[in-house]
C-alpha cells in the first residue's frame, strides 16, 4: 500500500479527496458511476482511486475496453485469414492474445501463421509497402479514437497506390452503446465518467441525451489521478444538486467541437453499420463499415447478427454491462490470470479483470 | 496504445512528424490535425497526433505530474 500512502500526500489529491467527501455527505444515499474507457479503468486501479473514495461512491467498469467488446466471431474470422499463406495479419498487441473459439492469434502465429503486432496502422502499411507479394491485413478495432487513424491510413494507402493493404473493420462507436446500456433495465447507474480520447474526437455534445433523457450525471475526464478525482467530484455535485449535464473536465484535450478533421477522415472512409458487442449484443448503427468506394482496401468482417461465444464460466459479458465485478467470477485469479487468460477482460491491459489482478484495490504496490 | 501525456513535435516532414518521449524518437501521422508546427504539444494515439494541446496546459500537466511523483519519488513506475 506504500504507493497510495505516498501519493495521498500530494496536495492536489488531498484537497480533492476532502471535497469529494464533503459533497458525498450531502448525497444521502449510495451512487454508482461507470467508467467506459479502458484507459480510465487502468488509471483508476493503478492509482487506487476506489480506496480514496467515501463509501457512498461506487465505481463500475463498463464496455470501454475495445478489445473486450470485440466478439469471438471477429477473432475467428481473423484466425481463418491467418491460415492463408499469402496473408500477413497485423494487429494491436491486446488483440493478439484474446481467445477465439479455437485458440488466439498468438497460437496461430506459433503454428507458423504470419501475424505481427503493431503499434499503429501506419506500421501495417509499411509492411505492405515493403512486401508487395503479401496481402497485409490490419485488424481494425477500437472506438472513435482509433477509427480516424485507420481511415487516414486507408487514404494514405490509396494516395500512395499501395494495393496490397486491407483492413477488417471491427470499429465501434460509443454513444449508441451507451444508449443501449442505459435502456437496459438491469443496471442502476447515477452517472458516467466519459472517455477522454473518444471525446477528443467527437466532443462532449453526442452524450447530451444521457443527462437530458436519462438524468445521468456526466463528465468527460482526463487520465491523471487528479483528472479522475475532479470528474468524480463533478458527478457527485451534479447528483447532489440534481442538475445533470455533460461537464468537460478534460478541456486541455477535448474541445467543444471535438476534432472535425479527424471526423471528416473517418466519415470519408467509414459509414455506420450494425455491430455485435460482447456483453451488449447487437446494437444498430453502433459500428463502422468501410464505404463501398474503399472496398478494395477492406476484408468483410463477420456477420454482426452472429452472437459472441464464450467460455461458460467467464463473466466478461456481465462485467462489460456493469452487472458484475472481476472478483465475482469463479475463475478470477485461479484458472484465469494474465498469463493464462480465459476471457478478453483478463487479456487486454485495459480490461477490468487485468486491472483488478494487477493492482488489487490499493494501487500500484498493493 | 494511447499516450495520455502530451508530447512535443520536434520535426515535421509532409504529413509525418517526430516526437520525443523519454529519449525515444517516434514518428506520428499528422493527417488528423488541421495544422501543426514544430514545438506544438500533441496527444498521440495509435501513431497519429489526435489533438493539439495548449502549451500552458500541457506544461501545467507535466508540472503537476512532477509535483505528485516527486512526493512519491516513483515517477518511473507510472509511465
Ligand atoms: S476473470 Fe477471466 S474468466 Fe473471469 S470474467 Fe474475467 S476474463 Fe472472464
Amino acid at each position: 500500500m506504500r504507493f497510495v500512502d505516498e501519493y495521498r500526500r500530494a496536495r492536489p489529491v488531498k484537497r480533492l479527496e476532502r471535497e469529494i467527501r464533503r459533497a458525498a455527505d450531502r448525497l444521502g444515499r449510495k451512487v454508482r458511476f461507470m467508467e467506459i474507457c479502458g484507459g480510465h479503468t487502468t488509471a483508476i486501479h493503478r492509482f487506487g482511486i476506489p480506496s480514496l473514495l467515501p463509501d457512498q461512491i461506487e465505481l463500475l467498469s463498463g464496455p470501454g475496453c475495445p478489445v473486450c467488446v470485440t466478439p469471438t466471431t471477429y477473432i475467428d474470422r481473423a484466425l481463418s485469414l491467418a491460415c492463408d499463406a499469402s496473408c500477413t495479419l497485423t494487429t494491436f498487441g491486446d488483440l493478439y492474445r484474446v481467445p477465439g473459439s479455437d485458440g488466439a492469434l498468438e497460437d496461430a502465429s506459433a503454428r507458423g501463421a504470419d501475424v505481427r503486432v503493431v503499434y499503429s496502422p501506419r506500421d501495417a502499411l509499411k509492411f505492405a509497402l515493403s512486401d508487395p507479394q503479401k496481402v497485409v491485413t490490419f485488424l481494425a478495432v477500437g472506438f472513435e479514437t482509433t477509427a480516424p487513424a485507420v481511415a487516414a491510413t486507408v487514404l494514405e494507402a490509396s494516395a500512395q497506390g499501395i494495393e496490397n493493404f486491407r483492413i477488417m473493420s471491427g470499429h465501434k462507436t460509443m454513444p449508441r452503446a451507451l444508449r443501449a446500456l442505459v435502456e437496459a433495465p438491469q443496471v442502476a447507474l447515477d452517472g458516467f465518467i466519459l472517455p477522454g480520447h473518444v471525446s477528443t474526437i467527437i466532443g462532449p455534445e453526442p452524450y447530451g441525451f444521457l443527462p437530458q433523457e436519462f438524468g445521468m450525471a456526466c463528465c468527460v475526464s482526463g487520465f491523471e489521478p487528479t483528472d479522475i478525482l475532479r470528474s468524480i467530484l463533478a458527478l457527485t455535485l451534479q447528483v447532489v444538486k440534481r442538475e445533470f449535464c455533460v461537464q468537460n473536465e478534460y478541456r486541455r484535450a477535448v474541445r467543444k467541437e471535438g476534432n472535425a478533421v479527424a471526423r471528416e477522415q473517418m466519415s470519408r472512409v467509414f459509414e455506420p453499420c450494425d455491430s455485435q458487442w460482447r456483453g451488449l449484443g447487437l446494437i444498430p448503427n453502433s459500428g463502422l463499415d468501410v464505404k463501398s468506394e474503399w472496398r478494395a482496401y477492406s476484408v468483410d468482417p463477420p456477420d454482426p447478427t452472429l452472437p459472441s461465444e464464450k467460455h461458460e464460466d467467464c463473466r466478461c459479458e456481465q462485467l462489460l454491462r456493469g452487472l458484475a465485478r472481476p472478483t465475482d467470477c469463479p475463475l478470477f485469479g485461479t484458472v484465469c490470470t494474465p498469463d493464462s487468460a480465459v476471457g478478453p477482460c483478463m487479456v487486454s491491459s485495459e480490461g477490468s479483470c487485468a486491472a483488478f489482478y494487477k493492482y488489487g484495490a490499493g494501487g500500484i504496490e498493493s | 496504445m494511447c499516450l495520455a501525456v502530451p508530447v512535443r513535435l520536434i520535426s515535421i516532414e509532409g504529413s509525418v512528424g517526430k516526437v520525443e518521449l523519454s529519449g525515444t524518437v517516434m514518428e506520428v501521422g499528422l493527417q488528423l490535425l488541421e495544422e501543426a508546427a514544430i514545438g506544438d504539444y500533441v496527444l498521440v494515439h495509435a501513431g497519429f497526433a489526435i489533438q493539439k494541446v495548449d502549451q500552458r496546459e500541457a506544461e501545467e500537466t507535466l508540472r503537476f505530474l512532477n509535483e505528485v511523483f516527486d512526493v512519491m519519488g516513483k515517477r518511473d513506475e507510472v509511465r
